[in-house]
């Protein structure tokens, strides 16, 4: 029995399983080991796998930065602000498929990953976030630093936990893991107060997993896709409307196959972008807001929707009630309560989209023994679109530099092996369309709440996942003030990713907005950044110890980048001074139905059709 | 809209009711009364919450309450095939003049008085919505100096269990 002071033993080292697959840990079991409740939470991350946690220590978290300092396993990332914590987790996550993990202290310090929590909770993603509390007795009495972080982050976590009691770390903390990673993941909040850290516990592992109410679907129903084969066999135009469910569920495989044996269309939402090869040739593009006319144009004729890990968001259905009026709906997702919540599903599947695919696949071929119909005339009619309305955009006629052609060069000339990162406006939506994505997890961005200052910190975690793999952050100058603080952190923890700011001198998504909608009154949307040249970009990069270069002519442009993919001794910020003028297109506006979509101003492909 | 009745069997834990209430708010769902309390088990608690809506966002605050980590089971419980009641205690104004006329309402409705003074008497009703509304419109003219109900409380009418096959 080890005294009650002393520092435990690390645990007995186990073969690692290194950064292969998912670590399956061979904790320490049997006997109960005294520890503090700091040592135990260290315990229990290292138990559960965790390699890289995000964080800034504080007050009431300090006791658990005790122990965190004597981990081998467990590698701390000190960021300079909780929010970038937050992204970075979630960028590890989303370049990984691991949980990603992120701490900070109380009331401020858990206030402020308040944004990546919301964040993670939209676009699903596996995050565990741990954050200090005051004392048990000061809890209510409005003390320092005290916040009511759970109360908080009640309606934007899949769950949270307040820890009353050491002995529940392990359980908590292997229960939080449990929640965040399975079923439809998400983000799980774990506060614990400070004199819970400091009591003297019991540490024992495995511990037992309570939750009776936590039961999520992964098989699929039979006769459900059944039933979702027969339509597909007999649909004239169906399509896979392909979400980021599919890249959660590591299923891009099995789309793949099962799109080639339908051959059918597919289109990839925002959150999709990768799951299915953009040089495939039955891939549209993405849908939606932003989609491709030939995508947008495909949902609206079709007579079936097979939605694969989507959920049917405003920004790709538009006007519901004139989204895709005549298609019949197959909906799969692993969580219940999207299907038939925007759009009624007439064919609901319930479980992991890998599994609904592999059964798919195995119902259609069934199926299509007793015939399919022949898809020839809608590939005609998609064809056609995909003709006339290429993805494109002009050059801008002041001559300036066309952001498009430079985050275009970008992604010719990084690949489709590196990973990108986007904040959100026009700089986003031309990522996700100029960039060819062929591979899962090689897009990361904010696509449900829509989280300016999401590039360099996703970038910083994208890369410590995945130090191999070359990161770029696509970012606009208006997003890059937000959170460009990490690139400190990426300096000195030896992240060299690359960021290219397009540098337009404007909020240029609001700008766009107030272009079309707001008879061109540019309210509050000038930076600056182009008129004064505050910050500079490149003297901001080196003052944050990274390379920083500027370009400001399309001859400059593959140089440039050429540049930034030498340099991999430290972070690189490339300032891209672009056109302000530039429009992101196609769009449909907001609260218009689909057919309305615009392939540039004033041209309305479905809608001057009929 | 139709109203329902959902039985919520929820984990006793705190902040449990914050959550679910948390939830109808956020979702835009109203609920027209909510009463929690123990089960036969320890460890769960039972919730039961009317909501007037339609069929369709029933399922949607169904899926949604079923999304709550800490919520074991969800049960509509028809009106037809359950036994719901509520209780009221009414304090109302009856000095010795009126006193026997309030006594006769009470017996009327089998509700029973739990506490008197000479200008009041306190009674206890329970039933259903109805019945407890009918009793009100009787003691009204007498003058209702103060009211407290409770939030629905149904149970499924047979030897079936809900709780049975939902905890271990």
């Amino acid at each position: 029995m080890t005294s009650a002071t002393s520092r435990p033993t690390p645990a007995p080292a186990t073969p690692g399983p290194g950064n292969s697959a998912r670590p399956k840990p061979a904790p320490p079991t049997g006997t109960p080991v005294r520890v503090t409740g700091a040592q135990s939470l260290v315990r229990s991350l290292e138990a559960v796998g965790v390699e890289i946690v995000f964080g800034i220590p504080g007050g009431t978290i300090l006791p658990a930065y005790d122990p965190l300092l004597d981990s081998t396993k467990v590698r701390h990332i000190l960021v300079r602000h909780e929010q970038g914590a937050g992204h970075a987790a979630t960028g590890y996550a989303q370049a990984t498929g691991k949980v990603g993990v992120c701490m900070a202290t109380s009331g401020p310090g858990a206030t402020n990953l308040v944004t990546p929590l919301a964040d993670a909770n939209m676009d699903s993603v596996p995050l565990v976030a741990i954050t200090g509390q005051q004392t048990r007795a000061l809890i209510g009495t409005d003390a320092f630093q005290e916040a009511d972080i759970c109360g908080i982050t009640l309606p934007i976590t899949k769950h949270n936990f307040l820890v009353t009691d050491p002995a529940d770390i392990p359980r908590i903390i292997a229960e939080a893991f449990h929640l965040a990673k399975t079923g439809r993941p998400g983000p799980v909040l774990v506060d614990i107060p400070k004199d819970v850290l400091q009591e003297q516990t019991s540490f024992i592992w495995p511990p037992e997993l309570r939750l009776p109410g936590y039961r999520p679907t992964t098989r699929p129903h039979g006769k459900q896709v059944r039933e979702a084969a027969k339509l597909m066999c007999s649909a004239k135009r169906p399509v896979l409307y392909v979400g980021g469910g599919v890249i959660k569920a590591q299923a891009s495989p099995e789309l793949l196959e099962l799109a080639e044996l339908t051959g059918m269309p597919v289109v990839t939402t925002l959150m999709a972008r990768g799951a299915f090869p953009d040089s495939h040739k039955q891939h549209l593009g993405m849908p939606g807001m932003h989609g491709t006319v030939p995508a947008v144009g495909a949902m609206q004729s079709s007579d079936l929707l097979i939605a694969l890990g989507a959920r049917f968001d405003d920004r790709v259905t538009g006007q519901l009630g004139s989204f895709a009026p005549g298609a019949a709906i197959v909906h799969a997702d692993i969580d219940p309560a999207e299907i038939s919540k925007n759009r009624r599903a007439d064919v609901p599947i319930v479980g992991d989209c890998k599994e609904i695919l592999i059964e798919l696949i195995a119902a259609v071929k069934a199926e299509k023994a007793s015939g399919s119909e022949d898809l020839t005339p809608w590939w005609k009619q998609l064809d056609q679109w995909r003709e006339t309305y290429p993805l494109g955009y002009e050059w801008p006629e002041d001559g300036t530099l066309s952001p498009q052609y430079v985050i275009e060069r970008i992604g010719a000339i990084a690949g489709p092996d590196a990973i990108y990162t986007a904040g959100v406006g026009q700089h986003q939506m031309w990522a996700a369309q100029h960039v060819r994505y062929e591979k899962p997890g090689t897009w990361l961005n904010s696509g449900g709440l829509g989280t300016m200052g999401y590039a360099v910190p996703a970038a910083m975690g994208a890369k410590f996942g995945k130090p191999d793999s070359v990161v770029w952050a696509i970012d606009g100058d208006g997003c890059f003030q937000m959170t460009n603080q990490e690139l400190a952190t990426c300096a000195i923890e030896g992240a060299p990713i690359k960021v290219a700011v397009i540098n337009n001198g404007n909020l240029g998504m609001v700008r766009q907005w107030q272009n079309l909608f707001y008879s061109g009154r540019y309210s509050q949307t000038d930076l600056g950044t182009h008129k004064f040249r505050i910050p500079d970009f490149t003297l901001l990069a080196e003052a944050l110890g990274c390379a920083g270069l500027r370009c400001e002519t399309k001859e400059e442009v593959d140089e440039v980048i050429n540049r930034a993919m030498a340099i991999n001794d430290r972070p690189v910020v490339i300032d891209f001074v672009v056109g302000k003028d530039a429009q992101v297109w196609p769009m449909v506006a907001a609260g218009t139905g689909n057919s309305e979509i615009m392939a540039a101003r004033g041209i309305r492909p479905l809608f001057d059709e009929e | 809209m139709t109203t329902h009745t959902l039985s919520v069997l929820v984990e006793n834990k705190p902040g449990v009711l914050a959550r679910v209430s948390g939830l109808f708010s956020r979702r835009g769902f109203n609920i027209d009364s909510l009463a929690v309390g123990p089960t036969e088990h320890p460890d769960v608690s039972r919730m039961t919450i009317v909501v007037a809506v339609d069929e369709l966002p029933l399922e949607q605050v169904t899926k949604q309450l079923n999304k709550l980590i800490n919520v074991i089971k969800i049960v509509e419980l028809e009106p037809s095939i359950a036994v719901q009641r509520e209780l009221l205690l009414v304090k109302v104004r009856a000095d010795a003049t009126v006193r026997s006329q309030v006594l006769e309402t009470v017996n009327l409705f089998r509700a029973k008085v739990v506490d008197v003074s000479p200008e009041a008497l306190t009674i206890e009703a329970t039933g259903t919505a109805d019945k407890l509304e009918a009793l009100l419109r009787m003691l009204e003219p007498y003058g209702v100096r103060e009211m407290v109900q409770s939030g629905m409380v149904a149970i499924g009418r047979g030897p079936r269990s809900i709780t049975a096959t939902a905890v271990r």
